[in-house]
């Protein structure tokens, strides 16, 4: 898809931008110190803490992920809003006070408290190390993303971007900026995404979304033998065919130009259905509905075929309600578009054709998550296994945990952990009438479902676009920060300082900690470009997964189990990671990333939660009753 | 090699009480979660159920799992912040 950049836009962009980078020079003077650094003083207020949580949360996972999700897949992309939001009661409930009482900078503090191991040390701040930089990657995919329709450049000029202006911030400012920034950006991402979902209602739902929406065409075919043997176009000329697991495509040619069409047989008619594609020709041309992509012949698209308001069929709907919007959903029928993949003369064609959905299973899940119609139990497994990931997830992640030494004390860790649930779970509502919305108003782009959010901005005006794609830019850059400093005080003041007994000074601290941010930095500019393409939401949840798997158990026994040592929580912290991220190389989804087919993964299961998370509490119970109990006398520092 | 907290603060008698009952409205909780869950696996098209002004189970459910973290956490923070003040205000009081 071509986009091209709005001055406006740029110019907001460059405000947003130059904002953030004010800002953080600002605070570098309190970044002088670690306690200024990691923790920016320990005196931030709970309440800008909280929406600064959500500012660290709301990450791109949340605004483009999950929107995209929801406008290609409907309820199924919702569940992850439910998981995310879910996943903050067990930090209200069970982490928050606790953490903040036994820390100090990093979560490696609170866990080895009881202990004063190196093992902890060790194994926690690798751990920390990891789940950074899987979080990392989907949030630099996702600054990719933006930049392309906003400043029309290419997905890595984005992810460049990104990485050298974080470099910078966590460089010269460390948690104090980065506090501000995520609480300014996550306010202004609350308040725009309620613009954004007011704008959806006043405009309500049209079977033509605008004026200039492409008329996908229709022509009769006759089929003899099941194969197309005639068409009634005489402009067209009938030039291949292709028939897979997903239906029947023909070739047509019409002045030269080569376009594909679905193959519809219904009520014993047959007619063919423009189709959209992307043919990469074995000579390395590349070309869009049989065009250059210059010619811009690759439509946005996303339209209801069957507009239903309280039983009878009308084109349009005029203002609705938020719940007259979802109701009519229910009653409509939604034209969603199916890729499938097939090769043709050596050329590979990606074909995405139009898939008439009842507005009932948009509604429910089952569209992504195979749990109904031609589920097994693996799949359901696959499901079951991700909702836990994602509920164990939010309290194991770094960057969230190192919040809680942002704040003066317990009380207000605990009271700006409910501001947090508070805002965040009004977004996550949002993304339901945000997500439709971009599934009905014609803007989806089928080649990347990050894209929904920031395009159904675009659709109600080039202001709101420009806005809605600064904050998401500064979401990114907000959420990096965040988990380089997470990285960095992993490096420093857990790895060097602690486990490797190297006494630095309270200012080396620091600047070990800015080396280390560059360092990770750099590191993750590669990766945001090699994973160009797959959905960041889908990639957060395995960065859940992780997480919950290396740090969730050993969090929890530590508070709970009187017997836990720490030979036992350095193992669970091993055993999670690797039996994590061993799943999820092996899992179809990682397959297809590598361009195998699903299907020869060894592990059929996409979400590794279900085994890892179990696997590491198991670990941690054998090795701690297997080896001494812990003498180190942790009452006494009380 | 053993750090402090980040802030210091006097001791806080209420920690028990938080605990105990954090951990219960923790077990409600995934008690809500796991039913939601539940259905969506052993009964999918249950979801599809109409239950509440037009809207099916699956966005009742839904929006109940959010809002219901929200309630939970206001009533969470309202009895421990009770408890606090009881409990470390009679001992700076004796």
């Amino acid at each position: 898809m071509i986009y091209n950049a709005s001055p406006f836009a740029v110019g907001i962009f460059v405000v947003f931008v130059l904002g953030v980078l004010w800002l953080s020079s600002y605070f570098a003077k309190k970044a002088s110190t670690s306690e200024g650094y990691y923790a920016a003083g320990g005196d931030i207020h709970w309440g800008v803490n909280g929406i600064a949580f959500a500012g660290d949360y709301l990450s791109a996972a949340s605004f483009l992920g999950i929107c995209g999700m929801i406008a290609f897949s409907g309820y199924d992309g919702f569940l992850y809003s439910i998981g995310y939001l879910a996943g903050w009661v067990v930090a209200l409930f069970i982490v928050a006070e606790p953490l903040k009482r036994y820390g100090k900078y990093t979560f490696t503090d609170a866990l080895n408290f009881k202990y004063n191991s190196r093992g902890i040390h060790l194994t926690a701040a690798i751990s920390t190390l990891i789940v950074s930089l899987c979080y990392l990657i989907p949030q630099m995919v996702g600054a990719g993303s933006l930049v392309t329709p906003l400043l029309g450049m290419p997905h890595y000029v984005g992810v460049i971007l990104v990485g050298t202006i974080v470099i910078f911030i966590v460089a010269t400012a460390g948690m104090a900026s980065t506090t501000y920034v995520q609480f300014l950006k996550g306010g202004l991402l609350i308040v725009f995404s309620t613009i954004l979902s007011i704008c959806i209602f006043v405009h309500g739902i049209k079977q033509k979304p605008s004026e200039d929406y492409h008329d996908f065409q229709t022509i009769n075919a006759t089929v003899i033998n099941e194969e197309v043997t005639a068409i009634e176009n005489a402009e067209y000329q009938i030039a291949g065919a292709n028939t897979n697991a997903k239906g029947h495509f023909v070739k047509l040619n019409k002045a030269g130009i080569n376009t594909w069409w679905h193959l519809i047989e219904e009520d014993g008619n047959a007619y063919l259905e423009e189709a959209l594609t992307v043919v990469k020709g074995k000579n390395g041309t590349e070309l869009y509905n049989g065009e250059p992509k210059e010619a811009e012949k690759f439509y946005q698209v996303g339209h209801v075929s069957k507009l239903v308001v309280d039983g009878e069929e009308v084109t349009e709907t005029g203002s609705v309600s938020p719940f007259k919007f979802l109701t009519t959903i229910e009653e409509s029928t939604i034209v969603r578009f199916t890729k499938v993949i097939f090769m043709d003369n050596g050329d590979k064609v990606s074909l995405w054709y139009q898939t008439p959905t009842p507005g009932q299973d948009i509604m429910r899940p089952g569209l992504r998550f195979k749990v109904d119609k031609g589920s097994t139990f693996m799949s359901k497994l696959d499901f079951v296994s991700l909702m836990i990931a994602l509920f164990f997830g939010t309290s194991a992640l770094p960057h969230i945990l190192i919040r809680y030494y942002t704040v003066s004390s317990a009380k207000a860790a605990r009271k700006s952990t409910i501001v947090a649930i508070t805002s965040i779970g009004f977004f996550y509502i949002l993304t339901l009438f945000m997500g439709l919305g971009a599934m009905t108003t014609g803007v989806l782009d089928v080649q990347s479902s990050n894209m929904a959010g920031p395009l159904l901005a675009k659709f109600f005006g080039v202001a709101i676009f420009s806005i809605i794609c600064a904050i998401a830019f500064a979401t990114v850059l907000g959420t990096v920060a965040g988990l380089i400093v997470a990285a960095s005080g992993a490096v420093a003041h857990d790895l060097i300082s602690n486990y490797m007994g190297i006494n630095l000074t309270d200012k080396g601290q620091v600047k070990a900690g800015k080396i280390a941010a560059v360092v990770v930095g750099v590191l993750a500019i590669f990766l945001g470009i090699a994973f160009k393409g797959v959905n960041v939401s889908f990639l957060v949840g395995l960065a859940f997964a992780v997480a919950a798997s290396a740090n969730l158990p050993a969090i929890i026994m530590m508070l709970f189990w009187k017997r836990t040592n720490a030979k036992g929580i350095s193992a669970s912290i091993v055993v999670g990671i690797i039996s994590a991220l061993t799943i999820i190389l092996l899992s179809p989804k990682t397959f297809e990333v590598y361009g195998l087919p699903a299907a020869s993964a060894p592990i059929p299961l996409n979400n590794p939660g279900i085994i890892s998370i179990p696997l590491s509490f198991i670990t941690l119970v054998v090795v701690s009753l297997m080896t001494k109990k812990n003498e180190y006398d942790w009452e006494s520092k009380v | 090699m053993g750090h402090g907290p980040a802030t210091s603060w006097g001791e806080d008698k209420a920690i028990a009480y938080k605990t105990k009952f954090g951990l219960w409205l923790f077990i409600v909780y995934v008690l809500v979660y796991v039913g939601f869950i539940w259905i969506n696996v052993a009964s999918p098209k249950t979801m599809a159920t109409i239950v509440f002004a037009g809207q099916n189970l699956a966005v009742v459910y839904g929006f109940g799992l959010i809002a219901l973290a929200f309630v939970m956490g206001i009533i969470y923070d309202y009895l421990c912040s009770q408890k606090e003040d009881e409990l470390n205000v009679e001992e700076s009081d004796k």
